[in-house]
């Protein structure tokens, strides 16, 4: 039989805070992690943009010096993240050969790959550090991972731009129903605050502008929303079988039921208009969990606050669960905590697995016009419960390549 | 920087340090990097590469091999620097 997954703890390091508890609770309280960065990047390269949602803590104030040194920020987090989930996941015994990680970044190291190209092109070659491939390559953060609690069932970090994140989750749950592993460290991380791709993603126009009132500029679903703010850090689950979280006595916090993926086909960063493969992904991870839409009561959605792609997915979602979608509170989490890019889709499975536990869906800020065609019942800017009972919820991810992750969980 | 053992001694010992985290009075001239300090040969060629530009001195990667503890490497940089 194909064992239930579950998972029994969180971890994470974001614009709202350290942890967990300080991000629930900043969530919570509808609060901005948007705030301006150095000045100086502004005025050097003439940035047309001049905040980010930048982590709450710096890591450097957590971990130990030598090991900050010889790691990416993206690293950094991931590792931070990585304890805090599996402390609280009460350290499980378990075999290392029964244990997997599964943590992916979108964009890899870049910050070190940058720096690294300003040593070489101001003092040549001989100044370049032996750690810099080893920090600039993108599975480092699962590689630090998998070291740190010794996870030899596999190590793996998939790519699918912001989907990357929800896509690590989806790889880890499979491992564990493929009976690979019995417990699975998994998650998203980033960290891409640095003038170049700030510079990239200004020059695409998928940035917001709002460069007078930053903690306003994420407005998913608000008729003046004119792009995302690039936010960073990470969050890490610990997903285990249920037969094993049970053996154990481990409080579980949600079921990640089902994993729906599928692919646009259609443009590089465009997503298709006609939302076919954003519906193909919600339907089959409610199939694959056994779920029907009646069950959907929340889902957290990609909604970054773009022009263009709040709006198909809102009519996605719309498809995909029908008449059922009138009871679905919808949840844009990426107004408060910017857009974690590879790490979007793990902190809002984050996210997804609190509110089913403390039968909250989380606030939607500044919106302070809905789309007049938005047909979903968006939660505003306070908390709304979720009904008793069994329930369940979807966490949507999608990423520049067409890439469509849906991941289906239920109430514990 | 003076070029005297003791000022390169704890210019070097600041950079191991930092490398490795041992405190810096540990890292005394008798000290082997591999076998005492337990330094891995990437973070070996860090060391070597943050020294080369501390000191201003070039340090081939065919003598590293021959200096094996601290304090050789102390005398081959006043060495170089003299």
């Amino acid at each position: 039989m194909t064992p239930d997954v579950v998972v029994t703890g969180l971890g994470a390091t974001t614009p709202l805070g350290g942890d967990i508890p300080s991000t629930w609770d900043a969530v919570l309280a509808g609060v901005s992690g948007a705030r301006p960065f150095d000045p100086a990047w502004v005025e050097r390269y003439a940035l047309p943009v001049t905040f980010a949602a930048t982590v709450a803590v710096s890591p450097a104030e957590v971990l130990e010096r030598p090991a900050l040194r010889k790691m990416d920020p993206a690293a950094q987090y991931a590792v931070v993240a990585a304890r805090e989930a599996w402390a609280h996941a009460g350290s499980p015994q378990v075999p290392s050969e029964r244990l997997g990680a599964a943590v992916s970044s979108g964009i890899g190291g870049i910050c070190t790959t940058l720096n690294a190209w300003d040593t070489l092109l101001n003092k040549g070659a001989r100044r370049v550090l032996p750690m810099t491939v080893p920090m600039m390559m993108p599975n480092a953060p699962v590689a630090y991972v998998s070291l740190e609690f010794g996870a030899r069932a596999g190590a793996h970090a998939l790519v699918s731009a912001c989907a990357s994140g929800a896509e690590a989750i989806g790889h880890g749950m499979q491992m564990i129903r493929s009976g690979h592993a019995d417990v699975v460290l998994v998650g998203g991380t980033e960290a891409a605050i640095h003038p170049l791709p700030i510079a990239g993603f200004a020059a695409s126009r998928t940035l917001s502008l709002r460069n007078d009132d930053p903690a306003r500029a994420s407005r998913p679903y608000d008729v003046d929303r004119d792009g995302f703010v690039i936010g960073e850090g990470a969050a890490v689950l610990v997903l285990e079988s249920a037969e094993h979280a049970a053996a154990r006595g481990a409080q579980v916090y949600a079921r990640l039921a089902g994993v729906g993926t599928s692919a646009d086909a259609f443009h590089l960063t465009s997503p298709d208009p006609s939302g076919q493969g954003q519906v193909r992904a919600v339907r089959q991870s409610l199939c694959d969990g056994g779920l029907s839409t009646r069950d959907v009561v929340h889902v957290n959605a990609h909604a970054t606050s773009t022009t263009v792609g709040d709006m198909i997915e809102a009519r996605s979602i719309r498809e995909a669960l029908g008449d059922d979608a009138d009871q679905v509170a919808l949840s844009a989490t990426k107004s408060m905590t910017g857009h974690l890019l590879g790490g979007a889709g793990a902190l809002e499975t984050v996210l997804t697995v609190l509110a089913l536990h403390h039968r909250t869906a989380p606030p939607t800020i500044n919106v302070d016009t809905p789309e007049p065609d938005l047909d979903l019942d968006l939660v505003g800017g306070t908390p709304r419960p979720l009904p008793a009972g069994p329930v369940a919820a979807v966490n949507n991810s999608f990423g520049f390549g067409g890439h469509n992750v849906a991941l289906a969980l239920t109430s514990a | 920087m003076e070029n005297t053992e003791a000022a390169v001694l704890a210019g070097l010992a600041e950079i191991v340090n930092e490398e490795t985290g041992l405190p810096a009075d540990s890292i005394t001239a008798d000290k082997s990097f591999m076998d005492d300090l337990d330094i891995d040969s990437l973070s070996m060629m860090t060391i070597v590469s943050i020294a080369e530009e501390k000191f201003e001195v070039s340090i081939p990667d065919e003598e590293v091999k021959n200096l094996p503890t601290v304090g050789q490497a102390v005398s081959f940089i006043v060495k170089a620097r003299a």
